[in-house]
Formats: C-alpha cells, sequence, structure tokens
C-alpha cells in the first residue's frame, strides 16, 4: 500500500514534468504538422544550462534558495528558447514547403547535432547539480509511510504554475489568439495579416522555454544527467503528447500525468527494468487503437 | 533602402550579422564558454569567440551572397528547383553495362590482394550496403520512414547467435531463417502501424527498435544481456575456418595451407559479395516491376493511388518485409564477422547512421546508396582522429542535405519507354 502511494506521488511529480516536455510537441505538431524529433534534446541543452547557471550563480556568491532557482530558471528560459528559435531558422524554416519525410529527416539530423556537440563540448562523462531543496513531508500508512519531499512539492507547483501561465497566454493574450489562428489556417492567418513565420518561431520558442522549465525542474530533482537524457525522455514526452490528442494542449498535461502514474506504477509492482519498454509498448499500443488520442481530433486528410 | 534594390547593402547585411553574432553568442556563449568540472566550472572563452567570429563572417559573406546577382540566381534556381527522376531515351545504353562487370571482376579478386585490415573494412561497408539497401527500400521507394530498423538487423545478428547456441543452427541454415524472421516481425509490427499516417509511423517503428534493444539487454537469462553472445563462423561445406576444429578437420589443414586468420575474412567477404550482387539485382528488377512502380507511386501521392484501386497496406507491407529481410540478412553477417553480438552495437545511433546513408545516397537511387554506404563506414575508419565529430557531420549532413538536395546526390534515370514496331499508334 505504503509502495503503491509513494510511486503515486513520484508518477504524479514525473508526469507534470512529461506535460511540461508534451506541450512542445503538441504545439509544434499543431502548427506546422511536424514532430519536433529535437525537442527531447532541447531539453537535455536545458539541464546542462541548469548546471552552468548554478555553478555561474554560486561563484558570484548568491547562496539562497530563491535567488539561485530564479536566476537559473530565467537564464535557462531565455537561453533555450534561443535554441529553439535558432533551431526553426535554421534546420526548419528552409524545409517549410517540403515534403514531411524531408523534415522529419531535418530533424533527426538536428537531434543528433545537438547530442554530439553538448558531448563535445561538455564532455561525455555525467554531470551533475547540487542539491539545493532539502527535507521532506511523512505520512505515516499502514505499517511504512510516504514521503513528499519539499522538491517534489516545487516541482508541481512549478509545474502547474507553468501551465497556467502557458494557458493564459494561448487563451487570452494577443499571440495567443494569432497562433490559435495559425493552427487552424495557417493560408488564411497570413492573408489576415498574421506574420506566420514569426508565429511558427515564437511556438518553437514557447515549446523550448516550457522544455527548459522541465529541465530545470528534473536536473533539480534527479541532480545527475548526461548529454543522451534527451532521446528516452523525447520519446516518452511524446507518448505523451499522443496519448492526449497530440495538438491539444489540456490533452498533453492529462497525457503526461497519466503516463507519469502508470509507468511508475508498473516500476513499482511489476518491474523497473522493464519500465521503458511499458513506455514505448504503451505509445505503440495507442498509436494502433487510437492514434487521435484521449483529447484530440481525428486526423482527416483532405485532397 | 529602396535606392539600393539593385546595388549591395551593407548596411543589412552587417545589421544580419550583428543579430547573427548576438543569437550565437547566447547560444554558444554557456554551452561552450563554460566548460563543467563538478560544481565548479572553467571558462573558455576564446573558444566562444572563435564560434561567434565564424557565425558572424558566414552570416555576413551570406548576406551579401544573396544580394548579388548571380546569388539571386541561384537563390532563385535552388528554391524553383525539380528533382525529378532523369528520363533517358528509350535506345539509350548506359555506361553502367561497362562498369558492372568491372566492379564485380575486381570485387571477386581484390579479397586476395588486400590486407586483412582492408578486407575487414571493406566488409563492414558492404554490410552497410546491404543495410542501405534493405532501408531504401522502405524509404527510398515507399516513403515510409523506419527509424527501428536496427531491430532487424539486431534479429538477424541475434538470430544467428541464439540460434547457434539453443538450437545448433550454423551459418548456412541461419541466414535465409534470419531473414524469413526479420521479414515475418516486419509483418507483425507492420501489418497494424501501416495504415497510420507517415510521421507517427516513425515512432512506432522507432519506439519497436528501442524495446527490441531493451529486452536484448534486460532478458538476461535467454540473451545473457550486455556481455552478449558469440556467434559461429560460416562453414565451406562443413571445414571450419579456426586454428582447431573440434569435428572434423579445419580449412587450412585439408588444404594443406598454413593457418592464417585472414582465410575466414575472405570466405565472408566472398559470400558478403555476391549476397549484396544478389540483393541489388533483386532490387534492380523489383523496381522495374508492378510492385516496384506501386511503391513509388504510393510514395508520391497515396491518395491517388488509392482512388486508382492500389491496395496500400499490402504494398507498404511489401515494402516493409523486402527491407526488413535485407537488414536481417545483414544482421547475421556481422554477427558472424564479428563473432559476438552484444546489444550496444543495435542503438538508434545505428538507424540514424543507416538513415544518412540513404539520404546521402539519394532516395530510391541504388548506385548513390552503394557508394554512400562505403564512404559513411570507409571514411570514418581513415580519419580516426575525427571520430569525436561522427555524429555531429552525420547530424549537418541530414540536414544540409534536405535543404540542398532533399532527393540525394544521385538523382535517379529511369529509360524512357518507346512503342513497339508493329503495334498500332
Amino acid at each position: 500500500m505504503d509502495i503503491v502511494l509513494q510511486q503515486l506521488v513520484n508518477g504524479l511529480t514525473l508526469g507534470s514534468v512529461y506535460g511540461l516536455i508534451a506541450i512542445g510537441y503538441t504545439m509544434v505538431y499543431g502548427i506546422i504538422g511536424m514532430i519536433n524529433f529535437a525537442h527531447g534534446d532541447v531539453y537535455m541543452v536545458s539541464s546542462y544550462l541548469t548546471a552552468i547557471a548554478i555553478a555561474l550563480l554560486t561563484f558570484f556568491g548568491m547562496e539562497s534558495f530563491p535567488i539561485i532557482i530564479f536566476g537559473t530558471l530565467i537564464f535557462t528560459i531565455v537561453v533555450t528558447g534561443a535554441y529553439g528559435w535558432v533551431i526553426e531558422r535554421v534546420a526548419y524554416r528552409p524545409l517549410r514547403n517540403s515534403s514531411r519525410l524531408s523534415v522529419l529527416i531535418s530533424a533527426i539530423g538536428m537531434s543528433l547535432i545537438l547530442q554530439n556537440y553538448v558531448q563535445i563540448s561538455q564532455g561525455a562523462r555525467q554531470q551533475g547539480v547540487p542539491t539545493l531543496l532539502t527535507g521532506a513531508i511523512r505520512f505515516d500508512v499502514g505499517d511504512g509511510f510516504v514521503q513528499i519531499t519539499y522538491m517534489k512539492l516545487f516541482i508541481l507547483f512549478a509545474a502547474f504554475l507553468g501551465m497556467g501561465v502557458l494557458t493564459y497566454i494561448i487563451q487570452k493574450t494577443k499571440l495567443g489568439r494569432m497562433c490559435r489562428a495559425t493552427q487552424q489556417d495557417r493560408k488564411m492567418a497570413s492573408i489576415l495579416g498574421i506574420n506566420t513565420d514569426r508565429i511558427i518561431s515564437s511556438v518553437f520558442v514557447i515549446g523550448a522555454a516550457m522544455a527548459a522549465l522541465a529541465g530545470v525542474l528534473i536536473t533539480l530533482d534527479y541532480g545527475a544527467f548526461d548529454f543522451y537524457v534527451g532521446f528516452i525522455i523525447g520519446i516518452k514526452a511524446f507518448t505523451a503528447a499522443v496519448l492526449g490528442g497530440i495538438g491539444s494542449l489540456p490533452g498533453a498535461m492529462l497525457g503526461g500525468v497519466i503516463l507519469g502514474l502508470s509507468e511508475a506504477l508498473f516500476a513499482g509492482l511489476i518491474s523497473s527494468d522493464y519500465k521503458d519498454v511499458f513506455s514505448f509498448s504503451l505509445l505503440v499500443i495507442i498509436l494502433i487503437f487510437r492514434p487521435s488520442g484521449l483529447l484530440g481530433k481525428p486526423e482527416v486528410e483532405k485532397v | 533602402m529602396s535606392q539600393q534594390t539593385n546595388g549591395i547593402s551593407i548596411a543589412a547585411a552587417v545589421k544580419d550579422t550583428i543579430i547573427a553574432g548576438l543569437l550565437a553568442l547566447i547560444v554558444f556563449g554557456p554551452v561552450v564558454g563554460v566548460l563543467l568540472d563538478g560544481y565548479e566550472f572553467n571558462l573558455r572563452a576564446g573558444d566562444v569567440a572563435s564560434i561567434v567570429a565564424v557565425v558572424m563572417a558566414g552570416r555576413f559573406a551570406l548576406s551579401v551572397f544573396s544580394q548579388t546577382e548571380f546569388g539571386k540566381a541561384f537563390l532563385y534556381r535552388q528554391s524553383t528547383k525539380d528533382d525529378g527522376v532523369v528520363v533517358t531515351a528509350p535506345d539509350y545504353k548506359s555506361k553502367m553495362r561497362f562498369i558492372i562487370p568491372l566492379v564485380i571482376v575486381i570485387g571477386l579478386i581484390a579479397p586476395f590482394i588486400a590486407s586483412k585490415y582492408v578486407l575487414t573494412i571493406v566488409i563492414l561497408g558492404l554490410i552497410y550496403v546491404l543495410l542501405g539497401l534493405g532501408l531504401n527500400i522502405v524509404v527510398g521507394l515507399a516513403g515510409l520512414l523506419d527509424l527501428g530498423f536496427v531491430g532487424f538487423y539486431a534479429i538477424g545478428a541475434y538470430g544467428l547467435a541464439l540460434g547457434y547456441e539453443n538450437l545448433g543452427l550454423g551459418f548456412w541454415s541461419m541466414l535465409p531463417l534470419a531473414a524469413i524472421m526479420a521479414a515475418i516481425s516486419g509483418a507483425i509490427l507492420g501489418f497494424p502501424v501501416l495504415r497510420m499516417h507517415g510521421d507517427y509511423l516513425a515512432i512506432v517503428t522507432l519506439g519497436f527498435g528501442e524495446i527490441i534493444r531493451l529486452v536484448l539487454t534486460n532478458w538476461t537469462e535467454f540473451t545473457h544481456g550486455p556481455n552478449g553472445v558469440s556467434a559461429p563462423l560460416p562453414t565451406l561445406f562443413g571445414l571450419e575456418f579456426k586454428r582447431r576444429s573440434k569435428e572434423g578437420t579445419p580449412f587450412h589443414e585439408f588444404f594443406g595451407l598454413p593457418y592464417d586468420s585472414a582465410y575466414k575474412y575472405i570466405f565472408i567477404y566472398l559470400i558478403l559479395f555476391l549476397v549484396v550482387l544478389a540483393v541489388l539485382y533483386v532490387k534492380h528488377r523489383l523496381t522495374r516491376m508492378p510492385i516496384g512502380r506501386a511503391w513509388e507511386a504510393l510514395r508520391e501521392d497515396e491518395i491517388a493511388c488509392r482512388s486508382l484501386g492500389l491496395n496500400h497496406v499490402l504494398v507498404k507491407l511489401s515494402a516493409f518485409m523486402l527491407g526488413a529481410s535485407t537488414g536481417g540478412l545483414a544482421g547475421v553477417f556481422f554477427a558472424t564477422y564479428q563473432g559476438f553480438v552484444n546489444p550496444s552495437s543495435f542503438t538508434f545511433f545505428e538507424s540514424a547512421l543507416i538513415l544518412a546513408i540513404v539520404v546521402l545516397g539519394g532516395m530510391g537511387s541504388t548506385v548513390g546508396v552503394v557508394i554512400a554506404a562505403f564512404v559513411l563506414t570507409v571514411l570514418p575508419e581513415m580519419l580516426r582522429e575525427f571520430a569525436d565529430y561522427r555524429v555531429l557531420m552525420f547530424g549537418i549532413l541530414m540536414v544540409v542535405m534536405m535543404i540542398w538536395k532533399p532527393r540525394g546526390l544521385v538523382r535517379v534515370t529511369r529509360t524512357g519507354f518507346a512503342t513497339r514496331k508493329g503495334t498500332v499508334k
């Protein structure tokens, strides 16, 4: 019982972070219909940026938790956003009118470039960040106990705050309205005077910023990362996006939480060796039986 | 600026350059400039400065170039290029009819002259030719992006190793069996998946490739996990290529030759060479048969094909299975060549490398894939000191090729048709 509850807590935090990364996939897919294969690696870059920011901030003598966390978040989000913009400009915009296969191959190339670039500049070994926030709340359940660290609470709070801010931007602001218009009909939107190229760029920046938030949170919680972390977590976040219905923002969050919970339960109750196999199998099964996901609309191809 | 439409605006170029430089500073600055060392860091400002300088110089050159008359014409050609197939006249005789016999003769003589080191590299190159040909059927001809191709490669390789260990099957029985096994798993995976959209197919196959690798790593009782399994060598009518044989005489004793470990590589090379030739021939014929035409038609326009009555699932499935079986064959050769297989040979990177071969060689072009397979496997062997940059180069290659020449370096040629004599026009 205590294992189940503990895994539910772990799964919820992990799932909310999957949801943050899934936003990047789902928004890009919604607006230009491509799978941004390099998105997982953008997340990976943001983990490195987190460690760099913390190292820089501690070097300049800033030790208190709020300053470090805000400094790291701002720095990582800004730089990762720049990565999102540059990647779109260099690898995807020249292919705007090419076949979907070409764009996807270009994205795979971008993913390899990012991995190898970080490996060359920072070395192949694992990196880490110091633990910033310690302490936990404990509940006694039967014979055992359930532990919720303050870090996990912070992750949940930050992830849902990020989602809330994003929902506000998309639903209430002018930028969000232009994004939704471009998503519905790119040609019509540009006829009505929306600079669709700029909107597509800003969608990439938003996606990268959400991945950066996820990168900061996960890196602070786990402490260790290497240049290869983006691959697995990228596929899982994509699974979350597909599970919730690709193109749908609430779907991404819902899919992330469902995937995180079911993966944590599988790891806790059945086998932790095969938890990645479980996630990938889930992805295959969803795509076969319900490709439109839980909240998505079925895709109709028009001639 | 409006007066300068015909001239070169240096001001605009400088503006572009400064923006590019600032972006390069933001993007490369932290990751390149701050080298993490535990929780400390070392600064490397020089590297950042040189990268930013290169980016700015490149952006400036590009900006000026795109404003010159030549540059404008070049960009216009690039934006309106038509990368179709080249259709030759019906009576056109390709130079390939001289080149192919020459290549075959050289290929058959080569192993007896080449050193063992060269031979091992060429064998590896040929294995990648097989993989490239297999993936080229799936990606190049049928237009289905398969990112889990390495899974079929792994099935072939582990098929040989585990078949030998558990069932005592040797190289010759596993060669066809592995191809069939890979084709069947391709069908099992492909049948439900091929109905869905192209992008989803890529992700599902990627997941499949990873599942195979994870199972090979974690199912230690059967696959021995990361420790790997040893694989048998091929035999010549029961003669083994080892120094000492448990049963029967080894090859060198039978012919009264001194033992040389190069014999086994020569033998593997010869079988592999013949298999590659056979696959090339089959593929060459298939592309001219209705099924091959159906693959390419489906790649170009699926809806049109379906409305003309093509069964798109069956057509895709046949491409998927043929590609998979070629991958399985390559796996058997890989296992016997290494003498040993473990899961680390079958990572996603391997799939990406095979994809890079297909992309560089040209979607659907056979000659291009053969050349690209050799270039991408032999070149890294020769440039060992740049080994760290290998993956980076593959990535850049993929992006640049997609922007510049999405159909690959070698364009597909096809002979035109003439009406037969005696038919009514």
